[in-house]
């Protein structure tokens, strides 16, 4: 039998104590799942030696004493996948939050022993597969709706195929009914159920990658405009404290076109957490008008919440998207934040006195990394349809410093970086993502989609609003050193139309009804007016006029109100507005 | 009669290790009783088969190997509770210290607490009125929220904790009780004295508990303090139904007697040595403020930090800054102007306030006033690094508004009095008031009906001339 030798917090030694064997192998594997202790609180083996294993345990280990028992369970860390997923609320080891309330009250205490998913509640399945069929891995056997907008597809867990043997009827099961007997070409029979398990640590298989063309539209412009992210593509949000990079990704959250977001807190604020939780049950999809709430998942590893747990939360939410992914459904994750599960695993390496690289992090964080972020993608899955999964991961860099370890690894592995500032944070301009540092390299990519869905000269108005922003910064840099009223007519006018670009088009009010969420169309209305602005005025100082004239009618700041007076369903009013600044400029 | 140990294997630093114990947990308190008779308290670390590393909290001075006997009490540390502890001053390790004599406890309960489920909080609300205009205008305090203090050596933030605390209109309608615990971790024994005498004038000590670890008292006691200071609150809030304000300072101290600790278990280090949980420890104390379904009561948190070198970057502000929800930070050459509170409006800032503050709230206005005056004032600070380089004169007239509207919003906004309790109608009109000096034009975030009603040059023109607020 395999007992506690050592304790150092999170991390515990186990010995093999050959006085009470047990006849049975005590022999644990990598990653493989334990119950550790009297309370059987959940562990994972992380290193395995011939005299000890060391485990990380997902809970706290006051109280647990030398010599008790560790039970192996034979398989790795798992996640059960079924129905009962979406809209619920689970913690880093996928232990519903809401049930532990139930049993715990308002604190989680250690070793509370809750099932994954509601093994009671009853599920409307219309069993697909029939007596005779023959199954594959990734093959849809059953259906069942699992909230008002998703349809839950239960899947042949990849692996398993050969003829269906026995197929129960259409009708109400709970997750453990047995549903679909495969029988394989050696004889074997699997019985396959509503729900399965999968390892967290292993990326789901799919047939192939498909090439990423099209945009994970999310309402906001200056990411959708500016710094696109696609679909099955990965993105980072890096920024200190204060810069909003929660509120960044609650909009996303909200608004994106996913038809899944798998939201982790990952060693952040509990008030965040119940936030999300009230503020989606109260919001309204605007393309399914049903609550946010029927379409998201949470895991909540705050930031109290024990340490080991912070890894397997990352990985939790991964398993959980690409099982929904398999489905044919497009995901989005939110992580936030990353530098919390990279600050975990320096915790857990410094505890096992591994010989730490930069700022004490272990010299596998790229590697872990990089791991995690190629599970993004948009793939042709096992049963043909198609289906994606995009990261967009918060780094919250120590003392705002973008040059520590997270942040430069992580932008190794993403193609699209959205660097919050604190000075646009100071000057309350959200979202405060800095167009001088930020990138994406999926412009190219998406172009095709704009050209064909929004309108043909989408991309070449992005390309001057980005020109005039980076004309901008280097006039400032003049502005700064002589102030602004040496400048010629021309160079204030650009001062002047990146402005209006600045408050009139990137920033973007998540409080007001219209401006929290634009759509493409607008966004392209809005760009192509501030270049009209530009043009006219343009040539207008090129006849003779004098710039300051121009200003004084006051039209530049009614362009920059435009996102608040031209509502989102009246493109029309794009036209009058573009037909008033003709007039003015012009001075009819 | 539980075993007792004769002897110790080795000291280093606060840690003992003892050799041949059996049936010892992690995390268990143990008693250690020095040949003079004297005893001390010990918390297991570190186990390692029939080895166990313990943290003594008062220091291992004239400890010696031989003679020193050690009982492992099975418990983890836990302190006494009832509604006695009202009034009452313990120290740093949750012994009382006034004389008074022991709590007769009505439970015992782990210090280190347990994580609140997420599913069982409630959102924070309620705004708290501290009668401070920057504060209550520009980040909102809420009950329940964490909202610490950056302040560095020499600036007057324990006088705006003494005035928050003594101004928080924090009982609400339903006549809850309010409390205030504080916890000091390495302070001076004049900041104490300055904050008991403070709660004494104001009327509040009989609903003040106190918890002292003075700079000279034992460095590793600090890591007590402010968990038993934490279980006192919960208690209060979430048992006796209070609403609880709890003033921490100062959180440095606290994290340098973790960075001692950690070193000398000799320990791997993050940044600027202190332990790569830091993060994660610090939250274990942020984490407790806030709210449960089913009980009335509420933990608000005002942790007080000086930065030291007032370096923001420092780990200890960094981590708390992630954590916390907001910060106010205070600005050592606003002080050296004489404006008091010093409050350094860009880097403060409330994140609950957004949901706090508007109609049902403090003023359907108010949103719209804090962002603008944000806007304003960053607005200002560009002017004014503009006119250190080109000379004021040679300023164009908008960043002439600006420099005017700076000096205003410094004069009258920020600087108020010690005693000086405003409402938050009078702030908001002031704060339009301020507005009102620069053009209209230059207010973009506010819409222009609201403008109709709120842009008025001719009361800012009363308020230079009177020099008086109006507070009618």
């Amino acid at each position: 039998m395999n007992t506690v030798y050592s304790i150092n917090g999170p991390v515990i030694k186990v010995r093999s104590d050959p006085t009470q064997d047990s006849g049975q192998s005590t022999e644990l594997s990598m990653l493989e799942m334990v119950y550790v202790g009297n309370k059987e609180l959940i562990g994972e083996v992380i290193g395995v030696n011939s005299k000890e294993t060391t485990i990380q345990v997902y809970e706290v280990t006051t109280g647990m004493q030398p010599g008790e028992p560790v039970r192996g369970t034979g398989a790795p860390v798992s996640a059960t996948l079924g129905p009962g997923i979406i809209s619920n609320i689970f913690d880093g080891i996928e232990r519903p939050l809401r049930d532990i309330a139930q049993i715990d009250g308002a604190y989680i205490s250690e070793g509370t022993q809750v099932e994954d998913l509601d093994t009671k509640r009853k599920w409307k399945v219309t069993v697909k597969a029939r007596l005779g069929d023959e199954v594959t891995g990734g093959m849809i056997y059953a259906t069942c709706p699992e909230t008002s907008v998703i349809e839950h597809r239960c899947l042949v867990p990849p692996g398993i195929s050969g003829k269906v043997t026995y197929a129960a009827a259409d009708g109400s099961y709970t997750v453990n009914d047995h549903i679909l007997t495969v029988t394989d070409s050696r004889g074997t029979d699997h019985e396959l159920t509503l729900c399965q398990k999968w390892p967290i640590k292993t990326p789901r298989p799919f047939s192939r990658r498909l090439p990423i063309d099209r945009p994970l539209v999310t309402g906001q412009r200056v990411i959708d405009t500016v710094f696109p992210v696609a679909k099955g593509g990965t993105a980072a949000i890096p920024g200190g404290f204060g810069t909003g990079k929660t509120m960044t990704q609650h909009q996303l959250a909200k608004w994106c076109d996913a038809d899944i977001i798998v939201y982790i807190g990952c060693g952040e604020r509990g008030n965040e957490m119940t936030q999300v939780l009230e503020e989606f049950s109260g919001l309204i999809d605007p393309k399914t008008d049903r609550p946010l709430t029927d379409r998201t998942v949470l895991i909540a590893n705050t930031s109290n919440m024990p340490v080991a747990a912070r890894e397997a939360s990352i990985y939790t939410g991964m398993t959980i998207a690409e099982y929904y992914r398999d489905m044919g459904y497009h995901i989005a994750i939110m992580a936030d934040s990353t530098s919390r599960w990279a600050e975990a695993l320096r915790e857990i390496s410094g505890r096992l006195e591994e010989m730490p690289a930069e700022e004490g992090f272990p010299a596998y964080l790229p590697s872990r990394l990089a791991a995690f972020y190629e599970r993004a993608g948009y793939v042709e899955n096992l049963c043909g349809t198609e289906g994606s999964v995009t990261v967009i991961g918060a780094v919250s860099p120590q003392g705002s410093d973008f040059s520590e370890p997270v942040t430069q690894n992580t932008k190794r592995f993403v193609r699209c970086f959205w660097a919050l500032d604190k000075s646009l944070a100071y000057e309350r301009h959200y979202p405060a993502i800095n167009w001088n540092d930020s990138y994406s390299e999926y412009t190219d990519d998406l172009s095709g989609y704009f050209y064909a869905n929004v309108d043909k000269d989408f991309m070449s108005c992005r390309q001057r609003i980005a020109a005039m922003l980076s004309e901008e910064n280097k006039l400032m840099e003049i502005v700064k050193l002589i102030g602004s009223d040496v400048l010629p007519d021309d160079q204030k006018l650009i001062i002047e139309t990146a402005r209006v670009i600045r408050v009139g088009f990137l920033q973007q009010n998540a409080y007001h009804k219209d401006d929290t969420y634009v759509p493409l169309d607008k966004q392209f209305r809005m760009m192509s007016t501030i270049l009209k602005l530009y043009d006219e005025s343009a040539r207008a100082i090129s006849e003779g006029t004098v710039f300051s004239d121009i200003l004084a009618t006051g039209i530049f700041d009614t362009v920059i109100k435009m996102k608040y007076d031209i509502p989102n369903d009246r493109p029309e009013m794009f036209h009058e507005l573009q037909a008033k600044i003709e007039q003015t400029v012009r001075g009819e | 009669m539980a075993v007792q140990y004769l002897g110790l294997k080795e000291i280093s630093g606060s840690l003992i290790a003892l050799d041949h114990v059996s049936g010892v947990a992690y995390d268990e308190v143990a008693r250690i009783k020095l040949s003079d008779g004297t005893v001390r308290t010990g918390r297991v670390v570190e186990i390692e088969g029939e080895r166990a590393v313990l943290q003594v909290f008062e220091g291992t001075n004239s400890l010696s190997l031989e003679n020193t006997r050690t009982t492992f009490t099975g418990r983890p540390m836990e302190m006494p509770l009832s509604e006695d502890i009202l009034g009452r001053v313990f120290s740093g390790a949750g012994k009382p210290i006034d004389g008074l004599g022991e709590i007769c406890a009505e439970k015992y309960a782990d210090i280190n607490g347990r994580p609140l489920n997420p599913v069982s909080r409630s959102y924070p609300r309620n705004y708290i009125n501290t009668g401070i205009s920057s504060i209550d205008a520009l980040m909102t305090l809420i009950r329940g929220q964490k909202l610490p203090i950056f302040s560095g050596s020499g600036l007057s933030h324990n006088k705006l904790a003494v005035q928050i605390v003594r101004q928080a209109k924090i009982a609400d309608e339903t006549g809850s009780d309010f409390a205030v615990v504080f916890a000091a971790m390495g302070a001076k024994n004049d900041v104490a004295d300055y904050f008991r005498r403070s709660f004494e004038e104001s009327g509040v000590l009989s609903k003040v508990v106190m918890f002292l670890n003075l700079s000279d008292d034992p460095i590793i006691e600090r890591i007590l303090t402010p968990r038993c200071a934490l279980t006192a609150a919960e208690y209060l809030a979430f048992e006796k139904n209070m609403h609880i304000l709890v003033v921490l300072t100062d959180m440095t101290s606290y994290g340098e007697a973790l960075r001692e600790f950690s070193s000398s278990k000799g320990e791997i280090p993050a940044r600027k040595g202190y332990p790569g949980y830091l993060y994660s420890d610090l939250a274990s104390l942020y984490e407790r403020a806030g709210l449960t379904e089913g009980s009335e009561g509420s933990v608000t948190q005002i942790p007080i930090l000086t930065m030291p070198n007032d370096d923001i970057t420092h780990p200890m502000p960094d981590l708390t800054g992630y954590i916390t929800e907001g910060q106010i930070v205070l600005d050592r050459s606003l002080e050296q102007k004489g404006i008091y509170p010093p409050v350094s409006v860009l880097p403060s800032l409330s994140r609950l306030m957004k949901d706090g503050i508007g109609e049902g709230y403090t003023r359907a206005d108010h949103s719209d006033c804090a962002n603008q005056l944000f806007a304003a004032y960053a607005k200002v600070q560009d002017a004014r690094s503009l006119a250190s380089v080109i000379g004021e004169d040679e300023l164009s007239p908008l960043d002439k508004a600006y420099m005017r509207f700076g000096e205003l919003f410094e004069k009258y906004f920020l600087d108020q009095g010690f005693d000086e309790d405003r409402t938050i109608e009078q702030t908001l009109d002031l704060g339009w008031t301020i507005l009102s000096a620069l053009p209209r034009s230059a207010l973009d975030r506010v819409n222009d009906r609201l403008l109709d009603e709120k842009y008025d040059p001719e009361a800012l023109r009363r308020l230079e001339e009177t020099g008086v607020i109006d507070l009618g």
